[in-house]
């Protein structure tokens, strides 16, 4: 029993950061209908900008102040640069764009920081909180972490729900010619979107960071579960990503305490798929799913 | 008479698939046995991983040209293929034609699986689901129930087969094994191509294009879809069980992601859904690394420079290509040719020719 409630808390955790970078995903698919795989390089390149500031003496909140920030810088730029010339041509080219960046941004990270992982510093205390006599395996980093990203999403959903920024933004995800035929600036609202949808990768690559370590290639799992978070949550749902998100990391957390670490990533393409046939447009989904 | 006798082979040339794929394939082979037989055992070990990458390629590029479906977990098939190999040779020892169809086999039933689910998802979906295979089956073989059997993170050792003797003692074991890869390469050419040509290809267009038109016309959409994920898997399977061959090891370190993307990477340079475009696509990623790994001995480089000069030239070519060049280097291979017709024959009207 201690040991499924560990794993439950411990999942907890985890799924948070999922939700995180699946939040993110649901930014852009809603916006652009585009999958970003480049989000994992991005938060990667931007982990290693935090991991540098740290290294060289600036602190914890300074770092991951900086992330965020070049969070918004690249995603916008990438918005700008990359996804504005193929957003109308078939999916499978924005597909083979983004997967391309998310290479070219391994490459140039191994290069300018080679393949070795380094340790990351958390925030908080890493030692278990005590209940009923005995260690929790939940720590106040991931107490932090929790809070963080719930924080995160409730920010984001006041910022849709009660500004006009946030209704611009719904209208062009929307109907982006309708959108702008009254007036909102749809190409603006598309780089904001993946700007803030990039800042909200960066903070989850941060949070992660410390149990993942930074390397070009670690966070290749976590898009694949923010991936498969957004999937379960359906794509363009923000509470859908949130659910999702918790619910893999709890269900993954299981799979790697009871049956082993080695196979999370497959038994999270098992769950992909369980989903997907089941529910096609996902759990939150409204988009109509395909019935073959 | 005599103009009609010397006509009729051209004729059949123009009119018959088979004879002028089969016409181009005993060609094919006449040059890799030219090619091989003029290069030394190095450059002959390049030939045979040009040839593997170009049926993993073409695999993939009807896949994503015919079909329209995506995979960036091709790597995954190649894998599966290879640890395929490796257990047939070092277990059972059946002959090598034998084990390399075993792959394809098992290639094709994985991808058939995989497939069932491929013809649920759509663009986005079905690329992170072959993404999630891609990044999480390689970790299956250091799983604890299957260690034993697929030897862990350091996988299994191959042996291959020397060269028959009747070639002479001295022929050499690299030269063998660009034979065999070439051979493969051919048929696979030769089977993809007129698969392209039947009815299954032109059914396969038809739901790139437009599944409810297809649908509507009478084309079995799903069924189309899983049967050409497998067909595309089992030649990756085939590549696979090569790439054990050759190299004399599957494990799951040669399986990664860069892996897939590679594979991409070739199709979309080459020019997605040409077969050609498949071949050049292979030569340009295989030997990519070795010269650049040339260039930065010459140049002094670090190695965290060096070996990562190629993934980001890949990422670079994957997004220039997408953005500026969409049909790749077969789209220019073709205007060129258009080009060039146009000039030594200026009376006659331009055909445009539908790319596909």
């Amino acid at each position: 029993m201690g040991r499924f409630v560990d794993l439950t808390l411990a999942g907890l955790t985890s799924g948070a950061v999922y939700a995180a970078v699946a939040l993110a995903l649901v930014l852009i698919w809603r916006s652009t209908r585009i999958v970003n795989f480049a989000q994992g390089g991005m938060l990667m390149i931007t982990t290693f900008i935090a991991y540098t500031i740290i290294s060289h003496g600036g602190s914890y909140w300074l770092a991951l102040v900086v992330a965020v920030a070049g969070g918004l810088v690249l995603g916008a730029v990438v918005e700008r640069v990359l996804v504005r010339p193929v957003e109308k041509r078939s999916p499978l080219d924005a597909v083979v764009v983004t997967f391309g960046l998310l290479v070219l941004l391994q490459g140039a990270a191994g290069m300018l920081f080679g393949g070795t992982p380094r340790s990351y510093p958390p925030a908080f205390g890493i030692a278990g909180f005590q209940a009923g006599g005995r260690q929790l395996l939940f720590a106040p980093n991931d107490l932090w972490i929790v809070l963080v990203v719930l924080a995160v999403m409730a920010a984001l959903a006041l910022v849709f729900r009660k500004t006009s920024l946030g209704l611009r933004m719904r209208a062009t995800a929307f109907a982006p010619e309708v959108a702008r035929l009254l007036g909102v600036r749809v190409g603006r609202m598309l780089t904001l979107g993946w700007a803030l949808a990039a800042a909200v990768g960066a903070l989850a690559g941060v949070l992660i960071a410390p149990s993942t370590f930074v390397s070009p290639t670690a966070f290749d799992a976590v898009l694949v579960f923010g991936f498969t978070a957004a999937v379960i949550g359906g794509l363009d749902s923000p509470p859908g990503a949130v659910v999702g998100g918790l619910a893999l990391g709890i269900v993954l957390s299981y799979v790697a305490g009871y049956l082993g670490s080695d196979i999370v990533t497959l038994a999270s393409l098992v769950v992909l798929i369980a989903v997907l046939m089941v529910r096609p447009q996902g759990l939150f989904g409204t988009a109509k799913g395909r019935r073959v | 008479m005599t103009a009609l006798a010397s006509a009729a082979p051209l004729r059949l040339w123009r009119q018959s698939t088979v004879v002028r794929h089969l016409t181009l394939s005993v060609v094919g082979l006449v040059v890799l046995y030219f090619v091989s037989t003029s290069l030394d055992a190095f450059a002959n070990l390049q030939l045979a991983q040009v040839c593997y990458t170009a049926i993993a390629t073409a695999g993939l590029t009807v896949l994503s040209g015919l079909s329209g479906q995506i995979s960036l977990g091709h790597g995954a098939f190649v894998a599966v293929g290879a640890y395929t190999t490796a257990l047939l040779l070092e277990h059972l020892q059946w002959p090598l034609a034998l084990v390399l169809f075993g792959s394809v086999v098992v290639g094709g039933a994985l991808g058939c699986l995989v497939g069932v689910a491929a013809a649920r998802l759509r663009g986005p979906y079905l690329a992170g689901a072959t993404l999630a295979l891609a990044v999480g089956l390689p970790s299956l073989a250091d799983y604890h129930g299957l260690r034993d059997l697929l030897g862990g993170a350091n996988g299994l050792i191959v042996t291959p087969e020397p060269p028959p003797l009747s070639l002479g003692e001295s022929f050499p074991l690299e030269r063998w094994q660009a034979w065999i890869c070439g051979l493969c390469l051919v048929i696979t050419l030769f089977l993809l191509s007129n698969l392209a040509s039947s009815r299954l290809g032109r059914d396969m267009r038809l739901v790139r294009e437009d599944e409810q038109a297809a649908a509507l016309s009478g084309v079995p959409v799903a069924r189309t879809q899983i049967v050409t994920f497998g067909i595309s898997a089992a030649f990756a399977g085939l590549a696979g069980g090569l790439f054990a061959i050759v190299n004399n090891l599957a494990a799951p370190g040669a399986f990664t992601l860069a892996l897939s993307l590679s594979l991409l990477t070739a199709a979309v340079v080459g020019g997605l859904g040409s077969l050609a475009g498949a071949v050049y696509g292979a030569v340009i990623v295989t030997l990519l690394p070795n010269w650049t790994a040339d260039l930065a001995q010459q140049a002094n480089l670090p190695r965290a420079i060096y070996a990562n000069i190629p993934l980001v030239l890949y990422g670079l070519v994957l997004i220039v290509v997408i953005v500026v060049f969409p049909g790749g280097i077969q789209s220019g291979v073709r205007k060129l040719g258009a080009l060039l017709l146009r000039r030594a024959r200026p009376d006659r009207p331009q055909e445009s020719r539908q790319e596909t």
